[in-house]
């Protein structure tokens, strides 16, 4: 038993933390947000030499890591500066369902999007799946003579992350079965500019940005298949399980940094005559959080040592730490806001941006309730 | 990182178990199983066997007659010990005046008691809390003074765990009472049978006799039963309560806790479903399991820093709170799990007499008790909100 990181994790860990604050203060990131962009192509390249996209990788796929333990260092690092560049949907959720599934042809692809040459994007979820990962209504169709296929594609894909900058995205789409069966799910690569695929673009709560995809009489060829036909749900739930310690993993970085700026802050403000931190009141609850932030660690911990267990541990795993996660979160983002007063209200300042992604994150593959009934329902399992 | 224990952690944890399905006696594994109440006899007896095996001071340096085990495998005896339900090792003596003696003792301190601690001999009992010093354990007024050779002892503690059982006392007394309240404070050993001491069991919430009043009249106390230095007794208090913090967790009995609550969630009945199908109730069994996975990794990251020879500090406090909420919510759903069952008291059972049974399945007998004696764990040892007032002054820096 270990708890140390290895030296290669630790300095990947100090050289993307000391990147962050060198170049990623809250005054950069809101001039980037305030100019519209979903993310500043300069800054997600600089991060890519650092080895951030490399890290979620392993070496037999071109990266150096790709373990559990690369992904939760990553993106505590993340979280804790509020990087919005697009490595999440890209990287660790369409990218491993690449890796996983690529035959040798499209395997080429990875080393572009290790280089941050090319970015991709998870077009999966549609209008009433909430957290379901086997709602596919979108359909895939083939036609046309043996050795010559057509694909075509129709559907509407919804809450796309990183569904307006990717160049490149994996699509779900239902070659049979019913609309929420876990059999006859197929995947496809789908170039943005193909004909037929159309964005709708949005910009989310947390800042983050997100786009609704429509697929109207989409033609690919059998090259862009991925994966085995009808058989897309492992590699969905999988990558999943992936994206789901990333996300768990940023949420432990904000909390981080909001608890930081919550003691700073209980350490300045003068009320009574005295610092707030000096309030017993104000003092419990912020140890309370502290334990409740140390239960988070441990949570990611747990979660980045089961990802390539049998699916029933690591799954059990993936809902344990999301369950736990979401209400660490939640209990941050709130009491966090509550210590600083109004100044914790306000827009523009960090503590607002952490508090809102932190929320977001329990509303990204699946919150507190979902998770801890399927907890329940693995375990019976 | 590396969430596996190691081969040798695995053989140890083998060795354990091995020992423990040979040597513990089912009466008494039965006897903690059914959360019936443990006899001085019944404590008497497996502490016999433990030192026999010579595990039975397990932090103990083996010159002494101690196992020796780091933080680990101590973590590991005590999850094997709680899921093959060995009764718990009375703490006194063993694990928190023994380091004491060994840090600040004198040779012929250790080598006058620590023998008769592991041989059974003395049963001891801590003399901390007084009326007036709980939380605020520096208040303490019982006075020590020095008349020749004897300090005279006179005051008054309480809330001393199985004093009655006991026949020594370690104690917080006063010798200096003109000095800042931590400043005049020594660490007394007192034979309990010396004219003047009087032990008042009082009986608590659950019907039990935990814990005892214990009263000094004019107690006279030899100076070499001072332990280190007259008025320096405060930091030894402390680095005490450091010790009585390691497992404080309470990892191990959340575990089998949670075991036995799966199982009677299972066997339980209720409106024609078993009660682990209530949505409600398998939803706080969940969130409960949930929060002891994540507990169990808090708790090793401290234990294998500590076992890496870092000394447990603020982080023992942030264990307690939360290993003592995860503990309470434990029995407080294995008491809701009993139902109607759960009002009979039947204290003749609970000590192990023949002319009561249950009147529900086995386990709700003491699913009452058990529920309201576990109240303790967020008061004793530092109350949860002292510990929280550490964290807010030591990791928090407020």
């Amino acid at each position: 038993m270990d708890f140390t990181l290895t030296e290669e994790r630790s300095m990947l860990r100090d050289m993307l933390g000391r990147f962050l604050a060198e170049n990623y203060d809250h005054e950069t990131r809101q001039k980037l947000l305030q100019a519209g962009e979903t993310h500043n192509a300069e800054v997600f390249a600089a991060l890519a030499e650092l080895g951030v996209l490399g890290a979620l990788f392993t070496e037999a796929q071109g990266g150096f890591g790709g373990a559990g333990f690369d992904i939760a260092v990553v993106f505590e690092e993340l979280g804790r500066a509020g990087v919005i560049e697009p490595v999440l949907g890209n990287a660790a959720l369409a990218g491993h369902m690449l890796a996983s599934l690529a035959n040798e042809t499209q395997q080429e692809l990875l080393a572009e999007v290790i280089a941050a040459d090319l970015v991709l994007g998870f077009a999966h979820s549609e209008a009433g799946s909430r957290y379901d990962l086997s709602h596919v209504e979108a359909t895939a169709r083939l036609s046309g003579d043996a050795g010559r296929e057509v694909i075509t594609l129709e559907g509407v894909k919804t809450q796309v992350i990183n569904g307006a900058a990717a160049q490149l995205f994996v699509v779900s789409a239902r070659e049979s079965g019913g609309a929420w069966g876990q059999n006859g799910i197929s995947l496809f690569l789908v170039a943005a500019d193909t004909p037929g695929v159309s964005v709708t673009t949005q910009g989310n709560i947390d800042c983050a940005s997100g786009a609704t995809r429509t697929l109207e009489n989409v033609q690919l060829d059998a090259t862009r298949r991925l994966g085995v036909g009808g058989q897309g749900y492992g590699a969905i739930e999988a990558a999943v399980a992936q994206a789901t310690l990333a996300i768990c993993a940023e949420a432990l970085g904000a909390m981080e940094a909001a608890k930081a700026l919550t003691v700073d802050y209980l350490k300045e403000r003068k009320q009574f005559g005295m610092p707030i931190g000096k309030f017993q009141a104000l003092q419990h609850r912020m140890a309370d959080m502290l334990i409740e932030i140390e239960q988070a660690r441990s949570a990611v911990v747990n979660l980045a040592g089961a990802l390539d267990k049998p699916r029933l541990i690591r799954e059990r795993e993936v809902s344990a730490t999301k369950n736990l996660i979401g209400r660490v979160g939640a209990l941050v983002a709130e009491e966090c806001i509550q210590m600083h007063g109004g100044i914790g209200m306000t827009g523009e300042y960090a503590l607002s941006h952490y508090a809102r992604r932190l929320t977001m994150i329990d509303h990204q593959f699946g919150d507190v309730d979902h998770h801890l009934e399927r907890f329940i329902a693995l375990k019976s399992a | 990182m590396d969430l596996n224990y190691t081969p040798q952690q695995e053989a140890f944890r083998a060795e354990v178990r091995a020992f423990l399905a040979e040597n513990l006696p089912v009466a008494l594994s039965e006897k903690v199983r059914l959360g019936k109440r443990i006899s001085k006899a019944d404590t008497e007896t497996w502490n016999a066997i433990m030192n026999a095996q010579g595990w039975l001071a397990a932090n103990w340096p083996k010159q002494y007659g101690g196992a020796e085990w780091d933080a680990v495998q101590r973590q590991i005896f005590e999850e094997e010990a709680c899921l093959a339900h060995a009764p718990r090792l009375v703490p006194f003596g063993l694990s928190m005046l023994a380091p004491v003696l060994l840090q600040f003792g004198s040779e012929a301190q250790r080598q006058r008691f620590l023998p008769r601690i592991l041989s059974g001999e003395d049963w001891w009992c801590q003399g901390y809390s007084e009326p007036g010093a709980g939380s605020d354990l520096a208040a303490v007024k019982t006075r020590a003074e020095l008349e020749d050779d004897h300090y005279v002892v006179n005051g008054q503690k309480t809330w001393t765990t199985l004093g009655q059982h006991a026949n020594w006392i370690f104690c917080l007394v006063r010798t200096n009472p003109d000095v800042k309240k931590q400043a005049g404070i020594s660490f007394l050993l007192i034979d309990m049978t010396t004219p003047g001491v009087t032990v008042r069991p009082i009986t608590l919430i659950d019907g039990e006799a935990e814990v005892n009043e214990v009263f000094f009249d004019n107690v006279r106390v030899p100076v070499e039963n001072l332990v280190g230095e007259q008025d320096m007794g405060w930091p030894y208090a402390k680095y005490l309560l450091t010790h009585e913090r390691t497992n404080i967790a309470g990892v191990g009995f959340s575990n089998a806790a949670l075991a036995t609550l799966k199982k009677v969630a299972a066997a339980t009945m209720t409106g024609g479903r078993p009660l682990d199908q209530n949505p409600h109730f398998a939803g706080r069994m969940a969130q409960v399991e949930i929060d002891l996975m994540a507990m169990r990794t808090t708790n090793l990251r401290v234990v294998s820093a500590a076992a890496a020879g870092q000394a447990p500090g603020a982080e023992s406090s942030m264990l307690k709170v939360k290993g003592t909420l995860i503990r309470q919510e434990l029995t407080s759903l294995l008491r809701r799990a009993a139902g109607p069952d759960a009002m009979p008291f039947l204290p003749e059972y609970l000590d192990g007499g023949d002319n009561q049974d249950p009147m529900g399945p086995e386990h709700t007998a003491a699913a009452a008790p058990a529920y309201f004696n576990m109240r303790k764990l967020s008061i004793f040892g530092g109350s949860n909100e002292v510990q929280r007032s550490i964290i807010a002054k030591t990791i928090l820096e407020l």
